[in-house]
């Protein structure tokens, strides 16, 4: 008797829990108690319009507000939750930096690009998000594409160079990162290597290229090289690199430690993993190589920051993102992470290469979220 | 026929088979959305490849575990292995070592130019063959794994009734057989469960397959977020999991069987005796050995040579006292937390045996072979929408854990719980002690080696955890596991060192303070 009771009852109250789920607005219930989810199914559905009214408001309001009010009140206490991509290894001590020099007190969750790029869609108006700081442009492209992104004023955008920002201005670069071949410099000189990345298709290289397939920074490349040079010669590039049979690695450190330790001649990376690993372990057998035409091998993807457009913080989450493209913030990253900056008045990292010396094709980065022909042309090929 | 079931146990094992369900409850409603698209990519021939791919995993990483941790039970518990109690901390220990360090550590040591290479390169080894994929995955899923196995044995080694193999001898069977045709069939469930878990973590791990390049089904729905931020694909990967872990869950239901473990007469419990090895300690010793060797002296010595060559050129390495407190705070909670909400799913499964009880408990398993992203995307996905103020607090996240591992504990406590006698219960109500009586004075002393081997592998689990963590946590509530990933992730070996040693140094701690009450749990029964 008191099983099909309870079977009734938990039947029941799990249809009520994936109603409630499914419902466009919530109201908030214990967690790990099913049983009030039921009753409170009933409140939401009055309170539906008002809610929605209640998220809107302040977007209407602000967008007033920001041209006027923002610089004649310039310290006001607020706080910024940032959703970071990058790891605090790499950006904590500049972001904690921000909150001394802002006075806007920065919390941050640190986690996975594309996690929390995923957190945030499956957050949606709730969440406690007001800004992205994500580690490529891709994951800024999606959050853009599914609308949750604000525009940021001028002032902000106009810092940084075109080619590195959302066409649409909901996002900037922060830091740059430029896509490198790192080779074995007992092996190699770099006259050995070729002018373009096409080159590496030779059947010479055989046996001693190394890649990271499933890496977000490879699909981005190959993702520019579909954008710039179409789907036919990507996928014969992909072709000729896949019957040199090249090793598999699951990101660019493991790739620049192969090539450093003799695994393999040449890897496909980005510039800064060489330094930090160099930071770490002293000189070691591996070196950068810049392909010199100006083509898709010289792409260079950024780390950038969009706001959130549900934020209820969202002149602090502007005054964040400012501040992480001032002077001081702009030199951290080219000292500490070895990237390029965004500000044309911040010199690049001695030992880098300097921007102006690249030919950096032209690209508009947001387009890199269109991975999906990306994972089908990498499947198709049987590479992923 | 026997009344039903106390409230007390089927109210709070209704609520756990329920959160238990958000995972699956989540996917099917992401995969409502899903179009046409997902159906090809699911009926391409490569996804049927990785699936047999990861299946074959699967079934190799298990058979490999069981032969590794029967033996180290036996020995470490019932025989007079010298050091035998510090042996029974260093076996388990493996476990505490995340997928995602002890895959980089495999690569540093044992890669074609690893440490291992440079070992022999003076005897003109120029490179090791290749690690990765296969081999590789096996390798480390096996190694860092076992201990699953261990644990949930050695309970029931604990519990296992002395008098049984007496009683084997003394019907004529010899010391081997009665081994194996007593023992071994008493340890059968321990050994299920303990394999169950083993097979369906190899099919949620991410850090292992994806360090060691082995394309395994979770790598899949991984790259799927990775690459497009695709939820829905992602969700229809899911659940084929989903799918797999229900025929594994039905095969393993049907293996285990509807046997008697407990005493059915009267007698005393006491410790079993303690078996002498003679000269066969030598062979004994060379395989604790090798095995502590490869799951736990080559990470730690990887590690501290990454931490040497870091102080040498950066001479300082902050200690991360805060984080070490979190995760400790944090596994410490869940372990009990996920322990009590246990014990009336195993009560209800093992005492009140039917359909009811039955679907419940394996319902409890059906998230346990999701990649941990999934399950902490669901509980995003949830939480916000239905627990509002408690979304990204501690509770939440402790909650979390739960749902992530009450697997383990429902195992461990399940094999010990079938050694305890429902006779003792039934006795222990006939002379007036009421349902949460018995429970408290005879049900949970009894399978006291289960509830803590239960707790212990939630703990060590929970110390580890990543994609829940990072997710779920309070703002700010860094814990070892995250300060490791964020430094490997960076390929800051060197700081990844220290959280990584602390992470080993606190679990270890731990696992001598359980294995010390397992004892005293043991003797209590005397």
């Amino acid at each position: 008797m008191r099983h099909r009771v309870s079977v009734l009852i938990s039947i029941l109250l799990m249809v009520g829990l994936l109603v409630a789920a499914c419902a466009p607005t919530q109201a908030p219930a214990p967690a790990g108690q099913p049983t009030p989810v039921v009753v409170e199914k009933i409140v939401e559905k009055i309170v539906e319009k008002p809610v929605e009214k209640i998220v809107e408001k302040p977007v209407v309001v602000e967008k007033i507000v920001e041209k006027e009010v923002v610089r004649e009140v310039p310290k006001a206490p607020a706080t910024v939750t940032v959703y970071s991509g990058r790891s605090k290894s790499l950006v904590g001590p500049i972001l904690e930096q921000a909150s001394k020099d802002t006075g806007i007190e920065v919390r941050v969750r640190y986690g996975d690009t594309a996690q929390l790029a995923a957190a945030i869609l499956e957050e949606g108006k709730r969440t406690p998000a007001d800004v992205f700081f994500a580690q490529d442009a891709g994951a800024l492209g999606a959050i853009s594409k599914a609308g949750m992104f604000t525009r940021l004023p001028d002032r902000i955008s106009n810092l940084v160079d075109a080619k590195f920002r959302s066409p649409k201005g909901e996002w900037v670069g922060v830091s740059g990162r430029a896509r490198v071949v790192v080779y074995n410099t007992q092996a190699l000189k770099p006259s050995d290597l070729p002018e373009s990345v096409y080159g590496f298709t030779d059947p010479k290289w055989k046996g001693k290229i190394g890649w990271a397939p499933t890496n977000a920074s490879l699909q981005a490349f190959v993702t520019a090289m579909r954008k710039l040079d179409g789907e036919v010669k990507a996928r014969q590039w992909l072709d000729g690199i896949k019957a040199n049979s090249p090793k598999k690695y699951n990101n660019n450190t493991s790739i620049v430690q192969a090539v450093a330790a003799g695994e393999i001649h040449v890897g496909f990376v980005n510039h800064y993993y060489l330094f930090a690993e160099m930071k770490q372990k002293g000189d070691i057998a591996a070196r950068n190589y810049y392909p010199k035409k100006g083509d898709v091998g010289a792409l260079m993807n950024v780390a950038g920051a969009g706001v959130i457009n549900v934020s209820q913080n969202k002149e602090a989450a502007e005054r964040f993102i400012e501040y992480l493209l001032s002077t001081s913030a702009q030199q951290y990253f080219t000292k500490e992470t070895f990237e390029y900056p965004m500000l044309k008045s911040v010199p690049t990292h001695p030992d880098i290469l300097s921007l102006s010396q690249i030919e950096v094709p032209n690209i508009d980065l947001s387009n890199l979220d269109d991975l999906d022909g990306t994972l089908k042309l990498l499947r198709d090929l049987g590479i992923l | 026929m026997r009344s039903g079931p106390p409230a007390l146990f089927w109210a709070p094992a209704l609520v756990v088979a329920m959160a238990m369900l958000l995972p699956p409850a989540y996917l099917v409603i992401r995969t409502i959305g899903a179009g046409e698209e997902a159906v090809n990519l699911l009926w391409q021939e490569r996804t049927g490849q990785v699936l047999l791919r990861t299946i074959l995993l699967a079934l190799s990483v298990t058979a490999t575990t069981v032969t590794i941790a029967v033996p180290l039970a036996w020995l470490t518990v019932r025989t007079d292995l010298p050091l035998r109690r510090l042996w029974s901390v260093l076996t388990v220990l493996p476990l505490v070592i995340p997928s995602y360090v002890g895959g980089f550590v495999l690569v540093a040591a044992l890669g074609p130019r690893g440490m291992l290479q440079q070992v022999f390169a003076p005897l003109g080894v120029e490179r090791l063959p290749d690690i990765y994929g296969f081999p590789g995955a096996w390798l480390a899923l096996s190694l860092f794994s076992y201990p699953y196995i261990l644990l949930s044995v050695r309970a029931a080694i604990w519990g296992l009734d002395p008098a049984l193999e007496e009683a084997s001898r003394s019907l004529g069977w010899g010391p081997r057989a009665t081994f194996f045709k007593v023992t071994l069939r008493h340890l059968q469930p321990a050994v299920g469960a303990g394999a169950l878990l083993v097979a369906l973590y190899t099919l949620s791990d991410f850090g292992a397959v994806s360090l060691l390049q082995f394309d395994s089904f979770t790598r899949q729905i991984y790259v799927q977020y990775q690459g497009s931020f695709d939820r829905t694909l992602a969700a229809v990967f899911s659940l084929v999991l989903v799918a797999l872990t229900v025929t594994v869950l039905v095969t393993e239901a049907k293996v285990r069987g509807a046997h008697k473990y407990y005493r059915s007469g009267v007698g005393a419990a006491r410790a079993g005796a303690m078996i002498k090895l003679g000269r066969w300690r030598w062979p004994a010793l060379a395989f604790c050995g090798a095995v502590v060797f490869f799951a736990l002296l080559v990470p730690l010595s990887v590690l501290v040579f990454w931490l040497v060559q870091g102080l040498v050129v950066t001479k300082t390495m902050p200690v991360v006292w805060n984080a070490a407190l979190h995760s400790i705070l944090a596994a410490a909670l869940a372990a009990s937390i996920t322990v009590v909400m246990a014990l009336p799913v195993t009560v209800l499964a093992v005492r009140y045996p039917g359909w009811f009880s039955t679907v419940l408990e394996r319902l409890s398993y059906t998230g346990f072979a999701l990649p941990g992203i999934v399950i902490a995307l669901s509980l995003v996905f949830f939480g916000i929408r239905v627990a509002y103020p408690f979304y990204q607090t501690l509770a939440m996240l402790i909650f979390a854990y739960m749902v992530l591992f009450l697997p383990q504990a429902l195992g461990a406590t399940r094999s010990s719980l079938l050694q305890v006698s429902p006779r003792l219960e039934e006795a222990g109500r006939g002379l007036g002690y009421s349902v949460p009586g018995v429970l408290a004075r005879i049900t949970i002393p009894l399978a006291r080696p289960g509830l803590l081997a239960g707790a212990a592998l939630v703990f060590l689990t929970v110390m580890k955890e990543l994609p829940a963590t990072l997710l779920l946590s309070p703002i700010g509530f860094d814990t070892l596991a995250t300060e490791v990933w964020s430094a490997t992730n960076e390929g800051l070996f060197a700081q990844a060192a220290v959280p990584a040693l602390l992470l080993i140094a606190a679990s270890s701690a731990a696992v001598a303070l359980l294995l010390s009450q397992e004892k005293k749990g043991n003797l209590s029964k005397l």
